[in-house]
């Protein structure tokens, strides 16, 4: 059996930053592993260890940068990866669902999983449609926000049974017939931390670059149907009394607060 | 041209945000000169239908097909009403069903789909306005090529109101069964438990700003000596530190106490929405911007590692060492 997991290095942003033009300045930019990849790594592995002879696969779309996060997801049990890159990607500013489907398509093709898992969105453009787009153009099932899956399931009868997390505390059970696409949601497992052995040893597995040609594809395939215009800070609808002072005078005032709202008593 | 919004539903239920995605749905029929159409699938569609007739709208179409929803049903259905209606715009929530089943649509018919809008503008070409890097900043986005497949923020456009005087009528799709590849066997609640949150007077309700799960002693301790509810933000329950009955927001609880006191929570949208009806709502943060102090009445920007331990004295309580 083979899984393929969908990963993408994002950028986090410092409290305090600076925006130029429709882009945050790069100085305040953190980049990882995104948060609900780490979850879907964390997934494939453990059907891994679970079965015989499954291979991981990560893909991951991205800069030659990226490599350091896509080792980590190496270094955490998957076997090898794939990274997507090309100069006609890297002059698009936001690239839509569609090119991001489309790419990720290829890659699939050539690898022929039983199961693709991908994070329900990833922290920097929080689309949260790559995995069932990515289905669709496979003609691939799917099921989106996935919290539980029956791993014994996926390796004895080919079937993903899922639950998916909806709002308020309410899980719909659902079976999904292979092969599928399962977007993964945070808090379907505990992600590991790669062991030292682990980073020594994804510093020998591969990862493979793709360019268009590679994959097949010609130069059309990336052009954006999307175009940021602004990016600005939110405006401040605040209207709280801020309390003032070192820590232990703040103590008190709100202290007093929460006496004078009778929920605490003296 | 044409608008159309599919509804969702749950359990015999229409979600608050179908009646928000008609407001929505008008606008940008106003903005596009064009009519409104509203769809729902599944169900009692009869009763949907009826209540989705609110002022603004300009048809209503019921798709009658089993109860609950299956992103398969459901992306057959809006297939054939989108291309049935030349829709150019078609809008659903960025709801959970809507995440299972609008990118499908989109890339079935061609339309460029755009997600978890917070504003929406028209003039020749479609403006979206989003959020990126957790709420850090909105953007524009201009798309300029239509259809549109668009889905909305929940709470950020009002519910539509009154009766309108759209046309209700069935549509027919022929479902083709083989293609259905998903079964839902069922629901199942979770988060129940010994603690019902959603009954505190007071909550004291910590996010990823505990950094550790050892520190979570501290947070407990104040809990005890204010004879405060413990609950906390999603993270927390993802890490496995805090049972999933103690989570508030969007998948988790509903809660409305008297005073909810967030101590290291920067007040994502899923968490507000499980909070935002507290009487009182105080924020603790180091991060001055964070959003948490939008819907705050009482901020502290400081560090929880100080401010915690001293209100638990205030309190006459012994604060631990972490």
């Amino acid at each position: 059996m083979k899984v393929l997991v969908t990963v993408k290095e994002v950028a986090a942003v410092e409290d305090d930053f600076e925006i130029s033009g429709t882009e945050i300045e790069s100085t305040y930019l953190d980049y990882d592993l995104n948060e609900w990849d780490d979850y879907a790594v964390e997934e494939g592995v453990q059907l891994a260890e679970a079965g015989d002879d499954v291979e991981v696969v990560a893909v991951t779309i991205g800069p030659e940068r990226s490599e350091e996060t896509i080792r980590m997801a190496l270094a955490k049990g998957a076997d090898r990866a794939v990274r997507v890159w090309d100069d006609a990607i890297e002059d698009v500013e936001l690239l839509d669902v569609e090119t991001k489907a489309q790419l990720l398509a290829a890659v699939v093709e050539d690898e022929d999983p039983d199961i693709v898992l991908s994070g329900v969105q990833a922290n920097d453009d929080s689309f949260g449609a790559t995995g069932v787009a990515l289905a669709e153009e496979l003609d691939f099932q799917w099921a989106a926000v996935v919290n539980a899956l029956d791993t014994e399931k996926v390796l004895d009868e080919g079937v993903a049974s899922v639950h998916r997390e909806l709002e308020g505390g309410v899980e719909e059970l659902t079976d999904v017939e292979l092969p599928a696409v399962l977007t993964i949601q945070t808090g379907i497992n505990e992600p590991r931390y790669a062991s030292l052995r682990g980073i020594r040893q994804a510093q020998s597995k591969e990862i493979a670059p793709k360019s268009l040609d590679d994959l097949g594809l010609d130069a059309g395939v990336v052009e954006s149907s999307l175009d940021v215009t602004a990016m600005y800070e939110p405006e401040t609808e605040s209207d709280a009394e801020y309390i003032e002072g070192d820590a232990g005078e703040q103590a008190v005032a709100l202290a007093d607060v929460l006496r004078d709202k009778g929920v605490v008593g003296e | 041209m044409t608008v159309l919004a599919v509804a969702d539903h749950r359990r015999g239920d229409l979600r608050d945000v179908s009646f928000e995605l008609l407001t929505a749905g008008r606008e940008l029929a106003d903005a596009a000169g064009t009519d409104l159409h509203a769809a729902v699938v599944s169900g009692d569609t009869e009763s949907f239908a009826e209540d989705l007739n609110r002022g603004g709208v300009d048809h209503v179409h019921a798709v009658e097909h089993g109860e609950e929803f299956n992103h398969d049903v459901y992306a057959q259905a809006v297939e054939a009403l989108a291309t049935d209606l030349n829709a150019e715009f078609v809008l659903v929530p960025n709801s959970v069903n809507g995440l299972d089943y609008a990118p499908a649509v989109a890339t079935r018919t061609g339309r460029t789909y755009v997600s978890d809008a917070i504003d929406l503008a028209y003039d020749d070409a479609l403006e979206v306005t989003r959020e990126m890097y957790g709420s850090k900043v909105e953007t524009t986005v201009e798309v300029a090529d239509g259809p549109f497949v668009v889905s909305i923020r929940g709470a950020e456009w009002p519910a539509a109101e009154g009766v309108g005087d759209a046309e209700t009528s069935t549509f027919d799709v022929d479902i083709d069964e083989d293609a259905v590849g998903s079964t839902v066997k069922g629901f199942e609640e979770v988060g129940g438990g010994d603690v019902d949150i959603a009954d505190a007077n007071f909550l004291v309700s910590i996010g990823r700003g505990i950094e550790e799960e050892e520190n979570l002693e501290l947070v407990e301790a104040l809990a005890e000596t204010t004879g405060a509810t413990l609950s906390s933000s999603r993270p927390i329950v993802d890490n496995g530190w805090l049972p999933k009955n103690r989570q508030v927001g969007q998948s988790g609880k509903q809660v409305t106490p008297d005073v909810y006191l967030a101590i290291g929570i920067s007040g994502a949208v899923q968490h507000v929405a499980g909070m935002k009806g507290a009487d009182t709502i105080i924020a603790i943060n180091t991060d001055p911007n964070a959003p948490i102090y939008d819907i705050a009445d009482y901020g502290i920007v400081g560090d929880l590692f100080d401010v915690v331990p001293a209100l638990i004295e205030e309190f006459g309580g012994e604060p631990p060492s972490v």
